[in-house]
């Protein structure tokens, strides 16, 4: 697999809901502080009408924990460096500008999403065009089918969580029913797959 | 990668193409507005501002965006749809009850010292959260000496506005909102229910005056307490944000206040010298220079 060491892939966007702390936490915590690629998770959260000003602090201290790569919070205008975990912040829209850097938008819910995942995947594979991977876990939503399809059609890699192994297969089935995706995944195979693929580890 | 994976992708080969052409397309498309309307779009951020022009294509059931152009350039009626597809927005009453609770509990508390407060609200949409405003100042005794500038670049939300009628079925949501903010009365005191619908009582919008600004072109107008503006600079490249920003400090008064939507600052911004932090959370901010 030496030759996967030059793997040209930069950015990995992963959608997910229902079920996804879970699902998050069986994946980035077993990849290493040298991985390559920036990572952008997108996790749909319930309605929370009263939020503190740090609504974010429970999302990324929890993976901040566990997690050797860097987890902040997808700041608009901030520049995504590889290496670095993003998580999308609740109530906005998360999108990516061509200069790879994160903006932010109010309109209105996209699949009854705000964040939605389809919006984020459409800016980011035209952002980083066939240098993308996108990824849909367990969820109950069709949100991210669509994304995950126009991340395929600009050439990006596709992957889908196998839905045997999701708590709430209706996302990775949606996603895998509209278009064939490069991999359908168990669950636990997706860590060290993302590895073999950007570091070659035989693991 | 497998051999087999990079096959597939050579075959998605045409998407690029499509990306250039949309490109090229949406920057013609706004500049013929701008020569047509005197809107200029250009410093609008690239992600968001493409995905409501992709948006505005499909409600007109049009094939590409190069056939807007000559619709914006000959109908007036299409370029309003267009505009209100750019600022078409989620709000509500009272979004972010503790920014709320914050500009009662730190600002209104010093305005009280004025005895007549200007307040603007730079892009207002559809006006609930003008509303919002202007039921605290009652609460809190200044709404009488207040004069509410409510402003926005898009007609038809300015109409909405000022009507001040809603949908009933957000008033329980709004009514929550308005207890976290620190609602000293009750919700419904405020406006009265009917087929559906609740309107936002007169005595309220005796002091609010609503009218068309575009923060990209327009100037000042009047002296400044306090200037809220949330949710606007997110759509804004950084050239246009440190352009209103300059714009928001002539206008307001020595020690006047600034308040942006909850992931806007002024930490990159050229402003960030002239404000002092009020409350960071809730991006509560005051002059304290000139520029």
């Amino acid at each position: 697999m030496a030759s996967d060491n030059n793997c040209h892939y930069q950015a990995l966007v992963i959608g997910v809901s229902a079920g996804g702390l879970n699902a998050l936490h069986n994946i980035l915590p077993r990849l290493p502080n040298n991985f390559p690629l920036a990572i952008i998770v997108l996790q749909h959260r319930g309605e929370v009408v009263f939020e503190g000003a740090n609504r974010n602090d429970f999302l990324i201290s929890y993976f901040q924990k566990d997690c050797l790569m860097p987890v902040t919070e997808a700041m608009i205008g901030a520049t995504i460096k590889p290496g670095n975990i993003y998580i999308a912040p609740a109530k906005y829209h998360l999108l990516i500008e061509n200069t790879k850097v994160f903006s932010l938008s109010l309109e209105p819910p996209v699949n009854f999403a705000l964040p939605s995942i389809d919006v984020l995947f459409d800016s980011a594979s035209a952002c980083y065009k066939n240098q993308l991977i996108g990824l849909i876990l367990t969820g109950a939503s069709s949100d991210g089918s669509i994304g995950l399809k126009t991340i395929k059609d600009r050439a990006g890699l596709t992957l889908v969580q196998e839905p045997n192994t999701a708590e709430v297969d209706f996302m990775p089935k949606a996603a895998i029913n509209l278009h064939t995706v490069d991999h359908i995944l168990p669950l636990h195979d997706i860590a060290p797959f993302l590895c073999n693929l950007m570091l070659g580890n035989k693991d | 990668m497998t051999p087999t994976t990079q096959a597939k992708a050579k075959a998605y080969s045409h998407r690029p193409d499509e990306d250039e052409i949309m490109a090229l397309e949406i920057k013609l498309l706004l500049q013929a507005i701008e020569f047509r309307y005197d809107y200029d779009f250009s410093h609008y951020a690239q992600a968001s501002l493409t995905r409501r022009i992709n948006n505005c294509l499909k409600k007109a059931q049009l094939n590409n965006i190069a056939e807007m152009i000559p619709k914006v350039l000959y109908q007036p009626d299409f370029f309003e749809i267009f505009l209100k597809e750019m600022s078409v927005t989620v709000t509500e009453m009272f979004r972010d009850p503790l920014v709320f609770k914050a500009l009662r509990d730190k600002v209104f508390t010093q305005l009280k010292t004025y005895s007549r407060i200007n307040i603007w609200h730079a892009g207002c949409a559809t006006g609930e959260e003008v509303y919002s405003l202007a039921i605290m100042l009652k609460e809190e005794g200044l709404l009488a000496r207040s004069q509410i500038y409510a402003t926005d670049f898009n007609n038809q939300s300015l109409k909405i506005a000022e009507q001040g009628i809603y949908k009933a079925e957000k008033i329980a949501e709004y009514t929550h909102n308005y207890q976290l903010a620190g609602g000293k009365a009750s919700f419904a005191d405020y406006y009265q229910a009917k087929h559906g619908y609740a309107k936002i009582h007169n005595d309220l919008k005796a002091h609010i005056t609503f009218a068309h600004h575009n923060l990209i072109k327009d100037q000042c107008f009047a002296q400044m307490h306090l200037i809220i503006c949330r949710n606007v600079l997110i759509y804004f490249d950084k050239k246009l944000q440190n352009n209103v920003l300059s714009l928001f400090n002539q206008s307001l008064l020595h020690r006047g206040y600034l308040l942006l939507g909850d992931k806007e600052s002024l930490e990159f911004s050229n402003q960030k010298n002239n404000f002092e932090t009020i409350a960071k959370g809730q991006r509560i901010f005051q002059k304290i220079n000139y520029e």
